[in-house]
C-alpha cells in the first residue's frame, strides 16, 4: 500500500511507544511487528517485553497486564527508552499501571469499548478516567476499537466472534503505523506466512490493519503524522534478533567453525527455555538436544557429551544454576570444555522469573563446594549474545574448562538489529582433542603457556583413561590423597584460568580515558550505562568514562590501570553489589561507589544521570 | 572405516590401578565377570566407557582399563546418556548402587530407562549404604537395624525390579553375587541387546549387611531357593529339578511335578521377549523362589534410533546446510 504523503510530517529522531493489554490481547506481537518494520525502514531499533509470569491471567486485572517497549530513532538507539511518547492502552488496568511512565502532554490511544463498568472495577479505577479529567495533561484520542474491529469484520466468512475481537490490537498498529508513516507491508507479509492454511485469517488481519491504518488518516483529533528517518548505521545486511536466540546461533556458529557437532542438555526454565526451542529446531546441522528430567541432568548429560568429544552446553536461569552447582563442579575437577548459560532472572528462590536482575554473579563465581574457579563471561546486549556464546565456546575449547555465560531476561527478551555476522569472519576455535595415541599419554599432563589439560576422547585407541570428582594425581590422573599434591593441584586450577588473561583483550573505556567519573558496568546493562555516559558527556557534565566489563573472571589485565585514571568510580548493578564486592577484593587501594537498583526493571536514563550529575557536583 | 574387532583377554581389561574394596565383597566376582564378559561382545577396548556415580560400587570404572569416569552421587545414568548421544557407536556401561540409582539418583534412573537408550546398568545392590559405613538405603529392609535406623528400619523398601519395570524397563535381569558364570553370561546378553539393559547383582556387604542374600543364595540352599529362568524354558527349579510355577487365578503358584496331578508340561514356559510385563512383575515379586536370570527382554525401539531417524528426515526436509544459510534466511534487511 501506499503510505500517506499529504498529511503534514513531523521529524523527529526517536520515539518511545509502549503497547499494553491483557495478557491474551496479543500486545508482544504488536510490539514485534512493529519493531520489525521499523528496523526494516532502517531505524535503530530496541525492544522490551514487559509481561506477567501468568500465561492468562484473569481477564482486565491489574496483574494481568503484558506490555512491549519500542524504542525506534534515527539515532544511535540503546536502551528500550523510559518514559514513553505514545501508549497505547487495550484495557484500564493497561492504562493504570503505565500511565506514569507516558511524557506529559503526549499521546495515549486508548479502546473506549474496554472501559466498561466491570473492567473499571477490576482496574480499581473508582472513576472512569476517560471522563474525570484525571488524563488532562495528556493527549488522548480515545477510539472504540472492539466496535470498529467487528463492523471491519462483518462481511468475512467463517470468524467467531472470539476470532474478531482477538484482532483488534492489528486496528491498534494500524493506527500507529499511519502515525510513524510506517508501510503495512511487512506485517501483511507475516500474516501470509503465518497463517498459510487460514485464508480467512489472514483476510480479517489485513482488514482490520488497514481499517486503523485508514482511521487515523481520517481521524481528525491526529493532528499529524511523524517521520523517523533511517539511521545511520554502518552499511551491511542486518536482521532484528532476540538475545535468546543471538546466543543459540552464536553456538550454531562455534560448532561450525570448530568442525564440532553441538550437544544442549537443558530443563525449561524462564527466561532461558527460547535457547532450547532455537536449538531443538537445528537437526539439519547436526545439533543434538536432550530435554532432560531435571536441571542436573541437563549438566551432566552435557558433561558425558563433554567427555565424548560434543561440544557440550548447558541452558538455565539461576535456580537451576544452584543446582548445576555440584556437576559444575565435576565438569572443573575433570577439566573438561562446557559452557553453561545463566539467563539472569529476579532472586532469590523463584524470585521474579520474567523480570531481569543481575544477581547471580557470586553464585557463577564462588557458587560451588571448595575452590572451584571457572572462567565467567557476561553479554551486553541482544546481538551481543551471539558473540559471547560463539567466544565461550572458543574459551572453553582452548582452555579445557568450564565457561559461564551470564545474560539475562532483559537482553534475552529484548531484541535489536544484529548486522549479520558470518562463520568465516569468525576468529579461529582451537581445541585440545588429542587425535592418535601418543607414548607415555597422561591425562593431566598441561599445555606449558595456557596449562589446557589435552583432551583425549573414548575411541581413540591407545588412550584409554579415566577421570572423576576425586582429587587427582598431577601427571596421571589416578586417584590421589598426597597433601602436597591436593594443594598444587588447587593452585593449578587456578591458576589455569587467572592465566586467560594472557588471551583475552584490554579491558576498554569509552568516552573521556581519564578524568572526573568512571562508570563501571558489566552484562546487560550496557545500553542504559552507555546511553547515560553518553549524553552527560554531550551535556558537558565533565570528563566521565565507561568501563563495561565483559570477562569476569579473570577481569582483564589492565582492569588497575584503567580505574586509576578517574578521580571517583562508579558501580553500576541490578543487584545489592556484588561486582563492587569482587573489585574491591581485587582492588582496596581504590574507592567505588554504587548505584543499585533491585526491582526486576533495567535502568532508567534519567535516574543513573541524576545520580551521576550528583557524584560530579 | 571398520576396524578389526581385537583379541581379547580378561586381563587386557583390568587398569594398573590396586583394587580397593573389602576383602570378601562380592564387588570382585562383579569386577571380574565384567572383565570376561568384555572380550566376548566383539567390541574394541576404545570404544568402551565406563561411567559410575558415587559409593562403594560406583570406584568401579577406576578398575577397568577402558575409557572411564567416576561421576557424582546419582548423575552416572545422565552422564552416560550424554555419553551415548554424544557418540552412539561406544559401549557405554553404567556402573551404580542401590543408594545411588534409587535415592540419590532415582529421577534419572526412571528417565534413563523410560528413554531406552542402549546402555548397560549394572545395579550393585547389598541392601546397605557401605561408603558412608552403614546406614539403611532405599532396599533396606523394615525393621532392618543399621547406623540411621538403630532401633530398625521404618522405610518399606524398593523392589529394584518393580521400580525398573513401573518404568518401562525393556530389559531386566538380576543374578546373586556368588554365581560368577552366569553372571558373565548376563552380561554378555545385556550388551548384545539393543536398548537399557539393567542387571540387578544381588551383592553381599560383608562388613555392614554380611549375608542379606544369603538365604537365597547360599550354595546349600540356592538350588532350592532360586528359579534361574531362560527365554523359552520352563520355569523349574528345585535340586530334584521337580519344582516349578503356574499361573493360578492372578497369582504364581509353586507347584511340585509329579505331585497333585501336574506334570512338566503345566509349567510355565518363560517368556523373557513378551511386551506385556504383568508376568515379569509377577516373576520380579516372587520371595519364593527368588527369580535370578533374564526377567525381560522386550525388543523395542530405541530412543537414539528415534532420534536418528528424526535427524535424517530434518536434514532432507531443511534447505540450511550452512549457518549462513539460517543467518541470511527470512526477514533481512540492508542498510546502505
Amino acid at each position: 500500500m501506499d503510505i500517506n504523503t499529504e498529511t503534514p510530517q513531523e521529524i523527529l529522531e526517536a520515539v518511545i511507544i509502549r503497547f499494553v493489554g491483557d495478557s491474551g490481547d496479543g500486545m508482544q506481537l504488536t510490539g514485534t511487528q512493529f519493531s520489525d518494520t521499523s528496523a526494516m525502514f532502517g531505524n535503530d531499533v530496541a525492544t522490551f517485553p514487559n509481561y506477567p509470569a501468568e500465561i492468562r491471567a484473569p481477564q482486565g486485572s491489574l496483574y494481568g497486564v503484558s506490555g512491549y517497549q519500542v524504542h525506534i530513532g534515527s539515532v544511535e538507539i540503546s536502551t528500550p527508552g523510559d518514559e514513553v511518547d505514545l501508549l497505547v492502552a487495550m484495557n484500564p488496568a493497561g492504562l493504570k499501571t503505565n500511565l506514569h511512565a507516558v511524557k506529559p502532554g503526549h499521546t495515549i490511544i486508548v479502546d473506549t469499548d474496554a472501559f466498561t463498568k466491570k473492567n473499571l472495577e477490576k482496574a480499581l479505577y473508582e472513576s472512569n478516567p476517560l471522563e474525570d479529567n484525571s488524563l488532562e495533561n495528556y493527549r488522548v484520542i480515545e477510539v472504540a476499537m472492539t466496535s470498529l474491529t467487528k463492523e471491519a469484520l462483518k462481511d468475512v466468512q467463517g470468524l467467531d466472534n472470539k476470532a474478531i475481537t482477538r484482532s483488534k490490537n492489528m486496528f491498534a498498529l494500524g493506527m500507529v503505523y499511519w502515525m510513524y508513516h510506517r508501510s503495512t507491508d511487512h506485517t501483511i507479509d507475516f500474516f501470509k506466512k503465518k497463517f498459510k492454511n487460514k485464508p480467512e485469517i489472514i483476510e480479517a488481519n489485513t482488514k482490520v490493519l488497514n481499517a486503523g491504518y485508514f482511521f487515523a488518516e481520517t481521524l481528525e483529533l491526529i493532528p499529524n503524522a511523524y517521520t523517523i528517518s533511517p539511521a545511520k548505521m554502518p552499511a551491511g545486511t542486518y536482521r532484528i534478533i532476540m538475545g535468546n536466540t543471538a546466543t543459540a546461533w552464536g553456538f550454531l556458529a562455534a560448532a561450525e567453525k570448530s568442525g564440532m557437532e553441538l550437544f544442549l542438555g537443558s530443563y525449561p526454565i524462564t527466561p532461558a527455555s527460547d535457547i532450547l526451542h532455537e536449538l531443538v529446531k537445528h537437526k539439519h546441522f547436526g545439533v543434538k538436544t536432550l530435554q532432560a528430567e531435571d536441571e542436573i541432568a541437563g549438566i551432566t548429560s552435557a558433561i558425558g557429551a563433554s567427555f565424548a568429544g560434543d561440544l557440550a552446553i548447558t541452558t538455565t536461569s539461576g535456580p537451576g544454576l544452584a543446582l548445576k552447582g555440584e556437576a559444575l563442579g565435576l565438569a572443573m575437577m575433570i577439566e573438561l570444555p562446557l559452557v553453561v548459560v545463566d539467563v539472569q532472572r529476579g532472586g532469590p528462590s523463584t524470585g521474579l522469573p520474567t523480570k531481569t536482575e543481575q544477581s547471580d554473579l557470586l553464585q557463577a563465581m564462588y557458587g560451588r563446594n571448595g575452590e572451584s574457579p571457572v572462567i565467567v563471561i557476561a553479554a551486553s546486549t541482544p546481538a551481543n549474545c551471539f558473540n559471547s556464546a560463539y567466544e565461550a565456546a572458543k574459551l572453553t575449547l582452548e582452555h579445557m574448562t568450564p565457561v559461564i555465560l551470564l545474560t539475562d531476561g532483559y537482553i534475552a527478551n529484548g531484541s535489536a538489529p544484529w548486522k549479520i555476522q558470518t562463520v568465516d569472519e569468525m576468529p579461529e576455535i582451537n581445541n585440545m582433542r588429542l587425535t592418535e595415541a601418543k607414548e607415555d599419554y597422561h591425562p593431566y599432563e598441561r599445555e606449558k603457556d595456557s596449562l589446557a589439560r589435552y583432551w583425549a576422547v573414548p575411541g581413540t585407541p591407545g588412550l584409554e583413561h579415566r577421570v572423576g570428582g576425586l582429587e587427582k594425581d598431577k601427571v596421571t590422573g589416578n586417584v590421589s590423597y598426597v597433601p602436597e599434591n591436593h594443594e598444587y593441584m588447587t593452585r593449578i586450577r587456578a591458576e589455569k584460568i587467572k592465566r586467560v588473561q594472557n588471551y583475552i583483550p584490554d579491558q576498554e573505556v569509552e568516552f573521556a580515558q581519564s578524568g572526573d567519573l568512571l562508570v563501571v558496568g558489566w552484562g546487560g546493562t550496557y545500553g542504559s550505562l552507555h546511553t547515560a555516559v553518553k549524553h552527560l558527556n554531550e551535556e558537558g557534565y565533565g570528563n566521565i568514562g565507561l568501563a563495561h566489563f565483559h570477562y569476569l573472571n579473570p577481569m582483564p589485565k589492565n582492569t588497575e590501570e584503567v580505574l586509576r585514571n578517574f578521580k571517583k568510580i562508579i558501580v553500576c548493578e541490578l543487584n545489592t553489589g556484588q561486582f563492587v564486592k569482587v573489585l574491591k577484593s581485587n582492588f582496596n587501594n581504590h574507592e567505588f561507589l554504587q548505584y543499585n537498583k533491585i526491582q526486576g526493571l533495567p535502568f532508567s536514563n534519567n535516574e543513573l544521570k541524576e545520580k551521576f550529575k550528583q557524584i560530579l557536583s | 572405516m571398520e576396524t578389526a574387532v581385537k583379541e581379547y583377554t580378561y586381563k587386557d581389561f583390568a587398569s594398573d590401578q590396586e583394587v580397593r574394596w573389602c576383602p570378601g565383597c562380592d564387588d570382585y566376582v562383579i569386577l571380574r565377570s565384567v572383565q570376561k564378559a568384555l572380550p566376548e561382545i566383539g567390541v574394541n577396548k576404545e570404544n568402551i566407557v565406563f561411567i559410575s556415580g558415587i559409593g562403594c560400587s560406583s570406584r568401579f570404572p577406576y578398575y577397568m582399563d577402558t575409557y572411564g569416569m567416576h561421576g557424582i552421587h546419582g548423575r552416572a545414568t545422565a552422564i552416560a546418556s550424554g555419553v551415548k548421544l554424544a557418540n552412539p557407536g561406544l559401549s557405554v556401561w553404567v556402573i551404580t548402587g542401590d543408594g545411588d540409582s534409587m535415592a540419590i539418583g532415582g529421577n534419572h534412573f526412571i528417565h534413563v530407562l523410560r528413554r531406552n537408550l542402549d546402555l548397560n546398568i549394572i545395579l550393585f545392590n547389598n541392601e546397605i549404604y557401605g561408603l558412608t559405613k552403614g546406614q539403611f538405603s532405599p532396599t533396606s529392609l523394615v525393621g532392618q537395624k543399621t547406623k540411621s535406623s538403630p532401633y530398625g528400619n521404618t522405610q518399606p523398601p524398593f523392589s529394584a525390579g518393580e521400580l525398573a519395570l513401573g518404568a518401562q524397563a525393556r530389559f531386566f535381569a538380576r543374578i546373586g553375587g556368588n554365581t560368577p558364570k552366569e553372571m558373565t553370561d548376563i552380561f554378555i546378553a545385556s550388551e548384545k541387546y539393543k536398548g537399557t539393559a539393567l542387571v540387578e547383582v544381588l551383592q553381599n556387604c560383608p562388613i555392614f549387611n554380611d549375608g542379606c542374600f544369603t538365604k537365597y543364595t547360599d550354595k546349600a540352599v540356592r538350588e532350592d531357593r532360586q528359579l534361574f529362568v531362560e527365554h523359552g524354558k520352563p520355569m523349574i527349579f528345585g535340586k530334584e529339578k521337580n519344582k516349578g510355577l503356574i499361573l493360578k487365578g492372578l497369582r504364581l503358584e509353586v507347584v511340585t511335578i509329579g505331585e497333585d496331578g501336574i506334570e512338566e508340561t503345566d509349567i510355565l514356559i518363560h517368556d523373557a521377549k513378551e511386551q506385556d510385563p504383568t508376568l515379569h512383575q509377577m516373576l520380579v515379586r516372587l520371595e519364593y523362589p527368588m527369580v535370578t536370570g533374564i526377567i525381560r527382554s522386550y525388543e523395542d525401539v530405541t530412543f537414539e534410533e528415534r532420534e536418528d531417524a528424526l535427524t535424517v528426515q530434518v536434514k532432507s526436509d531443511s534447505a540450511f546446510r550452512k549457518t549462513k544459510d539460517l543467518f541470511f534466511s527470512g526477514d533481512i534487511y540492508e542498510i546502505k
